[in-house]
């Protein structure tokens, strides 16, 4: 009698050419459309051979609304409503931008007043946004109490914006010709509460997650981006100086009250997940400074410039502007026609949409885990990818 | 280099090209068939130098029968801006890709094409972006009409 001895070939066929059980074969895998790591829903589709990942193409499009399209239905003080259902940790420069390029195409001048409260707005969101951040990739590494600890610092500058704007996330706060509504009176000593109380914060990032070994080590020399191929890859913000592309719209071209702070433009050498990482925890240090600088010397003045509901036409012609968002460049195109208060055209170049393809160049390589890390460090919003 | 200058420097690089007027940066109108070319000489001149490619989007004139792609360059080692623009008949929207100059581009073209229908010659993945490949039309193009549209408020 003869005991036919299966192998484990039997189980699992090897490709066609493979030589031995032990040879591998390329295989599909859907990372989304919802995924932890995704922060919102953003479909990766994975090439990989075991856990290498060969080759990733993204497929947006979960969240598209069609804001351009709307806009060309609506005028311009009711498209700031839309612009910060876009990047919604960036809602005051999304508002900023569209009423920055409105004002200068139809040559509405703002007072010092509005132009410093608008600044202080956007570097506390700017920490507010890099604060969830980094607690966010701290647990898509792995690490979960950075989450609760970044939640926590966030719903306190949440509550600063509650008392001011009246919300939490969405906040439609600048508008063409000036702001919605005034500081309160104690709006200054309770930012430098928030102040004080987040820069001994910042050191316990350092020590909780910054020295760790373990993400040290999923982080420095991981996804190496150098900078003529940042550059060539659209990135920007914190993504293109950490490759140390020193690309800052506040220093390169200062809106806002800008120039009137100090601060640093931060820049890493590598290019590596660490390098992004680094930026950004320096980043919130810069922000805080320029705060610090400001929020003493709010000028007096009105919070608007124009009437509340004033019409606004702008000249017939093609407009771009763009601000330093917490993730990067945003940039809108305004087309006017110059016959109504309404845009012939409008479109948003948007810092996570231009962001996201840099991981099709830096994930191939890299185990499944590292894209991770890669994702993370890019930091995308996924609403202002799809728009 | 001022705006001036840019707009000079680049109609002399390129003698089809001409002033786009009614832009708030300096901007330059070409041919579509001259854009390969024009493209490749802006990034690799060294007095223009345009490495970044920050923006690319198309409108629709549709009145004119044409659409006008808009190409926003942003050169990294001289810090100038240059927007570079370009029409096509509405009836064959046919342009050469420029993926092959700013990588970036291959990523921003399908969004164009997706949502205005610009065809790309030479694009090495045309593919619907934000919409199924299913879809029928081009909804950012001022005739576009779909079952789910609203009408506008009277």
């Amino acid at each position: 009698m003869t005991v036919r001895v299966r192998t484990l070939d039997d189980i699992c066929k090897p490709p066609v050419g493979a030589e031995s059980s032990l040879d591998t074969q390329e295989y599909l895998v859907n990372m989304g459309p919802q995924h932890p790591i995704a922060h919102g829903s953003l479909r990766l589709i994975l090439r990989l051979d075991g856990e290498t990942v060969k080759e990733v193409t993204p497929a947006p499009g979960y969240v598209h609304r069609g804001i351009e399209k709307m806009c060309e239905s609506l005028n311009y003080r009711q498209i700031i409503h839309l612009t910060d259902r876009m990047d919604y940790l960036s809602a005051l420069m999304n508002n900023w931008l569209v009423s920055k390029t409105v004002e200068k195409a139809a040559g509405i001048a703002v007072n010092p007043r509005i132009e410093t409260i608008r600044t202080l707005m956007a570097e506390l969101q700017r920490l507010q946004s890099h604060v969830l951040w980094w607690g966010v990739l701290g647990m898509d590494l792995g690490a979960f109490t950075p989450f609760l600890y970044g939640f926590r610092e966030r719903e306190i500058i949440g509550a600063l914006f509650e008392e001011t704007i009246g919300a939490r996330l969405t906040m439609n706060y600048i508008q063409p010709g000036g702001l919605m509504y005034d500081i309160h009176a104690d709006f200054a000593r309770k930012v430098k509460e928030v102040l004080a109380y987040l820069k001994p914060i910042l050191v316990e990032y350092d020590t909780l997650l910054s020295g760790n070994v373990i993400l040290q080590e999923r982080l420095r020399n991981i996804g190496i981006l150098d900078p003529k191929k940042a550059v060539a890859l659209g990135c920007t913000g914190p993504v293109l100086r950490g490759s140390g592309v020193p690309y800052d719209l506040r220093k390169l071209e200062p809106y806002g009250v800008y120039d009137q702070a100090e601060f640093d433009v931060v820049v890493g050498t590598r290019g590596d997940c660490w390098d992004r990482y680094y930026v950004r925890i320096e980043e919130m240090r810069q922000s805080i400074r320029i705060i610090e600088q400001l929020v003493d010397n709010i000028p007096e003045g009105p919070y608007m410039v124009t009437k509340f509901a004033a019409k606004i036409k702008l000249p017939e012609g093609i407009y771009y502007g763009h601000i330093e968002t917490a993730r990067g460049v945003l940039g809108v195109t305004i087309v006017s026609d110059g016959k109504s208060d309404i845009p012939y055209r409008m479109h948003f170049r948007s810092p996570n949409f231009n962001n996201l393809w840099a991981v099709t160049a830096l994930a191939p390589g890299w185990r499944i885990a590292d894209l991770i890390a890669i994702q993370s460090s890019l930091d995308l919003v996924i609403p202002d990818i799809d728009r | 280099m001022d705006g001036e200058a840019l707009n000079q420097a680049v109609i002399a690089l390129e003698p089809a090209a001409a002033k786009r007027e009614k832009a708030d940066r300096p901007a330059v109108q070409v041919p579509p068939e001259k854009l390969a070319a024009l493209a490749l000489a802006l990034r690799d001149e060294p007095a223009l130098a345009f490495d970044l490619l920050l923006d690319h989007t198309a409108i629709d004139w549709i009145a004119e029968e044409r659409f006008e792609l808009v190409y926003v360059l942003y050169s990294t080692v001289h810090g100038h801006y240059l927007m570079v623009t370009t029409s096509v008949p509405r009836g064959a929207p046919v342009v050469p890709t420029v993926s092959a100059v700013w990588p970036i581009a291959h990523w921003q073209e399908r969004e164009v094409f997706d949502l205005m229908g610009i065809q790309y010659d030479d694009h090495p993945d045309l593919r619907r972006l934000f919409l199924e490949d299913e879809w029928q039309g081009h909804p950012l193009r001022k005739d576009y009409k779909d079952d789910h549209m609203l009408g506008l408020p009277k």
